[in-house]
């Protein structure tokens, strides 16, 4: 197991290595959530996203930073990596690792470790961006940093295993953003990232209830915005101990099918 | 460890897709330390009995130990005295050469060192560049270089050369030669005969799923196979016939025909031709496109 846990580590940085030598994954994928943070906050400028208790303006930065942070967590796990994965199976690279005494253990750890590398950096360049030139105000209360490690921590490693699991779906690496693209979408706009939650129909608010980037999204909006906004949640609480009870069951979910299904070569290939 | 201690065993391999045979029932044994070479035209089962060597594929029926072990049932100790290359080469990520070959040296208990291995394939001048970038035949060194980092005991070589240009190729026939007389024993595909008479001590002919024959290379298809054969054309029919006294045959067509037979011809036929014979014709015109292509 030392073993496992020391080629693991090792593949972290291999992993991370080559991740920010891909151009097109690098701005697709890293960049994306900073992109859009950019363009809600520009395009949305005038509209109305209410005030604080002090009367203070929230803006459309403000208001979209949280779910632009949950945005890449979903990005950074689990899009990043069930593409990632399925191309590898296709280009003959989990080919030649089956090859070698590389235990599947670390080969996880790698990838589990190059979407928390890649998350962190990226949660950290959008945090920048919004305090600096958006001015967003961020928690003073560390506690509320507290929450914040907690809720990102659990979100990106359940996005990552969601993504190892979603990766032996594609049937050929062509078809991997085919598959992964739309679903990752869809999440995102019945879970409160480009919609906000509190607008959506009450069924769909519940349907997107059943999956997890509800709860991230939601979490985030815990940490950054000010807690008069709970009113707009459903129930009008944050619901901290659902989060963490949604994502830990969708982390165990994830790797029960990845345990089932994961194969470093397609049978009959 | 014995001389002829074998390190491969296969018998009566079986392995079918529906009602399709790929490998129909083959049986031979890999000693420690030899080089053996399986050749075959494309298709007849060679691909798929290293695959199922190598632990990749499941077989249908039959024995198979590699090094001691059922491949299909192998721990990661049993792997890591493997050394592997592939038939494709595949891709690889944003890495160099020498960041790939550090890492795969990593997952080894007892790797060779990093340098030395990218100058046994020639890359000292790539070894910081990315994997990517190279030419086919630079990425073809690069798999081979991966498949020996770990030192391996065994090591198997599905088609290496393919797309070598004839230096590259001479130059990786010497470091096979450097890895045999370290001991290694080596399971080559190829078609290039030559290769195989180069590298290998025996071999075994796959044609049709099954073992058509296995021999030390110079032997393969039997004594008679090599008998030479003379040619000409009598009455504007083309005559051959099979000899072990060419000369003497040839003086009584003189004394029949005359001094200068029509299209008059001796030879001894070449490993090439023992293996058309071998693999059967329709598989020689396989093959022919193989090798054109």
């Amino acid at each position: 197991m030392t073993r496992a846990l020391r080629l693991g580590a090792l593949r972290v940085g291999y992993e991370v290595r080559a991740y920010f030598r891909q151009g097109d994954t690098v701005f697709f994928t890293f960049l994306f959530p900073v992109v859009l943070l950019t363009i809600f906050s520009v395009s949305f400028s005038e509209a109305n996203f209410g005030q604080t208790a002090d009367g203070d303006e929230i803006t459309a930065a403000w208001f979209f930073l949280p779910a632009m942070l949950a945005a890449g967590v979903l990005l950074s796990g689990l899009q990043n990596l069930a593409i990632d994965i399925a191309v590898e199976k296709s280009n003959g690279t989990l080919k030649r690792l089956a090859g070698s005494p590389l235990p599947v253990t670390s080969y996880f750890i790698g990838k589990i470790g190059q979407a928390l590398a890649t998350g962190i950096l990226q949660a950290f360049v959008l945090l920048i961006l919004a305090f600096t030139v958006f001015r967003v105000p961020l928690p003073e209360d560390p506690a509320l940093w507290g929450q914040f490690a907690w809720i990102f921590l659990l979100g990106v490693t359940t996005s990552a295993i969601l993504g190892i699991a979603l990766s032996s779906v594609p049937r050929s690496g062509a078809s991997a953003t085919a598959v992964v693209i739309p679903i990752v979408l869809v999440l995102q706009f019945i879970s409160g990232i480009f919609l906000r939650f509190s607008d959506l129909p009450e069924w769909l608010q519940q349907v997107a209830a059943i999956f997890p980037v509800k709860w991230m999204a939601q979490g985030m909006r815990s940490v950054f915005l000010p807690d008069e906004l709970v009113v707009l949640e459903p129930n009008e609480t944050w619901n901290l101990p659902g989060i963490a009870l949604a994502l830990g069951i969708w982390f165990v979910v994830g790797l029960v099918l990845t345990v089932l299904t994961f194969r470093w070569v397609r049978k009959n290939q | 460890m014995s001389a002829h201690e074998n390190v491969v065993e296969v018998r009566d391999l079986r392995k079918t897709y529906g009602d399709v045979a790929a490998v129909d029932g083959i049986s031979f044994e890999i000693h420690r330390g030899e080089t053996f070479a399986l050749l075959g035209p494309n298709g007849a089962g060679k691909s798929t009995t290293i695959e199922i060597l190598e632990g990749y594929r499941e077989r249908t029926s039959g024995e198979v130990r590699v090094l001691g072990t059922d491949p299909w049932r192998a721990s990661l100790d049993w792997k890591a005295r493997l050394g592997i290359v592939l038939q494709s080469s595949g891709e690889t990520g944003a890495v160099t050469v020498r960041e790939q070959l550090s890492h795969f040296a990593a997952l080894y208990p007892n790797p060779r060192d990093v340098d030395e291995v990218i100058a046994a394939v020639g890359l000292e001048h790539k070894a910081n560049s990315l994997i990517r970038k190279l030419s086919g035949g630079q990425r073809r060194r690069v798999d081979v270089a991966v498949g020996i980092i770990g030192r391996p005991e065994l090591l198997f070589l599905d088609e290496p050369t393919t797309g070598f240009d004839p230096e590259a190729r001479r130059s990786f026939w010497q470091l096979v030669r450097t890895l045999q007389s370290e001991g290694t024993t080596i399971v080559l595909t190829t078609h290039y005969l030559d290769e195989a008479a180069q590298l290998g001590d025996r071999a075994g002919v796959i044609a049709g799923g099954r073992m058509v024959d296995i021999a030390p290379i110079d032997s393969l298809g039997g004594a008679d196979a090599r008998i030479p054969i003379v040619r000409w054309v009598e009455g504007g029919e083309a005559r051959e016939e099979r000899t072990a006294t060419p000369g003497a045959f040839v003086a009584s067509l003189i004394a029949r025909l005359g001094p200068e037979p029509e299209n008059l011809e001796v030879f001894r036929p070449s490993l090439e031709d023992v293996y058309l014979d071998l693999v059967g014709h329709e598989h020689a015109a396989d093959l022919g496109q193989e090798v054109a292509s």
